[in-house]
């Protein structure tokens, strides 16, 4: 017997950006009743549930949210895997679809991250009485800072600039003009919690972080949630003809790890699993990187941005410097990347991120996108990758040809 | 010297500091962190071997923002000491893109972070461009 099918019928991201007076709880259960109501069922007719928060503002949130809109006694999973937490609740509810334990299923994903600074990082000060030897490296005191940095925007220019390296052409303004970009797609993004305009001379001109990446190149912190009902397709049929039109096509959900290889444990290489999810999941779909009409790729900084061209295969090997000068990236070349504005302004509430590119995709295959839709969509792919590491992808299709 | 230890317990003082992996005796894969079992290939046996001291700039970042306490800017980089990568702090140098260079050749130094109060030094690593 052929496994089951697995559409998305539901989906919808919050508003990104400050909510000072939402909780976590709320923002979950925004997007949680938003995106049943978007795929026309209720937390009645779910199989099951999973969701993911990093930074613990309710646990646990499976729970917590069935308790705040409806607890059915579904069985829950609680899912954590940094950056790529949201398409890991995704792949889970898709694999109990496709095993047939479940005909209906909730992912959610929720943070509360509005002026979190930096994320990771950070020495433990010595008390100055005895020196003392702690951690796996036996250090006397903290590692960060004095022995590289842990900071992800130290960590993700050094991927970039190890590309930069390997390949050349890249430089500190060819990263910026990544970052102008997405900036610039972010002003027809309403749910972006930036969306202004950025020129050149303003990125590079910015607050540096970790060179080359200035503050506007490097991903927003805020507050958001994302959730999404997906449905098996023998169940799908039996819906109105409006559920089915509607209706995303899953066709590829990749989970991968990284494997060890020289290096890995030194700097993160976002590279390996990458790739190798990413040619699972055109194998899976049936699709190649030159049948995509667009792209939600994890820009966590401007530097990981250019990586990912080449880890996706969106250009030969080697070559994602003059691919993106090319201007395929943009909306208006031939495989727009992050047309939401990406998480260099649409922001990056860690757990959410992984659901919220999967909507902006589905947004456009359903021709609903308004000002930024880019016209006659029928497939797109999301990418995530977390440290260290997870890299999660999903190849959708349109269900209305 | 009895009065300095090494920062990490992968940096050996002496004469002639260096840094010290534990090498995977079935698949030679390199670690400096303590290990349970190799993560190319679960062996569970290690030798220890010696890292070259002089290395190549693979790729580097400059941190003008951190964690509280501490000194920024600093250059962080990923160093090729002849095949292993080694993780560190690029010093005796400006931290400005105009004096630090991909593929620039470099050296491991050595320079103290303080004293405890039994007057006893921690020494950390570094490198600095070779020249």
């Amino acid at each position: 017997m052929a496994s089951e099918d697995v559409f998305i019928l539901g989906i919808k991201m919050t508003k990104f950006g400050k909510h000072k007076e939402l909780d976590t709880v709320d923002l979950a259960t925004e997007a949680t009743l938003a995106a049943l109501a978007d795929g026309g069922v209720t937390m009645k007719d779910m199989n099951i549930i999973a969701a993911g928060n990093l930074m613990g503002g309710a646990m646990p949130i499976a729970q917590v949210i069935q308790k705040a809109c409806g607890q059915t006694g579904i069985p829950a999973y609680n899912v954590s895997n940094a950056c790529a937490t949201g398409a890991t609740a995704l792949r889970v509810v898709g694999m109990s679809i496709k095993a047939g334990e479940s005909d209906f299923g909730l992912a959610v994903g929720v943070e509360k991250l509005a002026g979190a600074g930096l994320l990771a990082g950070g020495s433990r000060k010595s008390d100055g009485k005895e020196w003392e030897r702690s951690g796996r490296y036996g250090a006397v005191a903290g590692v960060d800072g004095r022995i590289g940095t842990d900071t992800m925007p130290g960590v993700f220019a050094q991927i970039g600039m190890e590309y930069n390296h390997k390949y050349g052409g890249a430089n500190f303004e060819l990263f910026a003009e990544i970052s102008r970009k997405n900036h610039s797609h972010s002003t027809l993004n309403p749910l972006a919690a930036y969306s202004k305009e950025m020129t050149l001379e303003q990125i590079m001109g910015d607050l540096m972080i970790a060179y080359p990446n200035t503050r506007p190149m490097c991903s927003a912190n805020c507050d958001g949630a994302a959730a999404a009902v997906l449905v098996s397709g023998s169940k799908l049929k039996t819906l109105s003809q409006e559920q089915q039109r509607r209706a995303v096509k899953i066709s590829a959900s990749i989970l991968t790890s990284d494997p060890y290889e020289e290096a890995c444990q030194v700097l993160p290489n976002v590279n390996t699993l990458t790739r190798a999810a990413a040619k699972q999941a055109y194998e899976q779909a049936g699709v190649g990187p030159e049948d995509l009409d667009l792209v939600e790729l994890h820009d966590c900084f401007a530097t990981a941005e250019l990586v990912h061209y080449d880890n996706l295969m969106l250009c030969e090997e080697g070559n994602a410097v003059d691919f993106f000068k090319s201007g395929a990236t943009w909306r208006t070349g031939t495989t727009p990347v992050n047309v939401s504005g990406g998480l260099q302004s649409k922001g990056h509430p860690i757990a959410a991120t992984g659901i919220a590119n999967v909507w902006e995709v589905c947004h456009h295959l359903r021709g609903e996108a308004g000002p930024r839709q880019i016209e006659g969509a029928k497939v797109g792919l999301a990418h995530v990758i977390g440290l260290a590491s997870a890299c999660g992808i999903h190849i959708l299709e349109s269900n209305s040809a | 010297m009895s009065n300095a230890i090494p920062f990490v317990n992968y940096l050996t003082l002496g004469d002639d500091p260096h840094l010290v992996a534990h090498e995977c005796k079935s698949c030679s894969a390199r670690f400096f962190d303590r290990r349970n079992a190799c993560a190319g290939c679960s062996g569970t046996e290690f030798q220890s071997v010696d890292i070259p001291t002089q290395g190549e700039v693979r790729s580097f970042t400059i941190v003008a923002f951190a964690a509280p306490g501490i000194e920024v800017p600093f250059v962080s980089a990923i160093i090729d000491c002849g095949g292993t990568t080694v993780r560190g702090n690029i010093v005796n140098v400006e931290a400005s893109p105009d004096h630090v260079k991909l593929g620039m050749p470099v050296k491991l130094t050595t320079f103290p972070i303080g004293k405890d109060e039994q007057g006893v030094e921690a020494i950390n690593f570094g490198f600095e461009p070779a020249a």
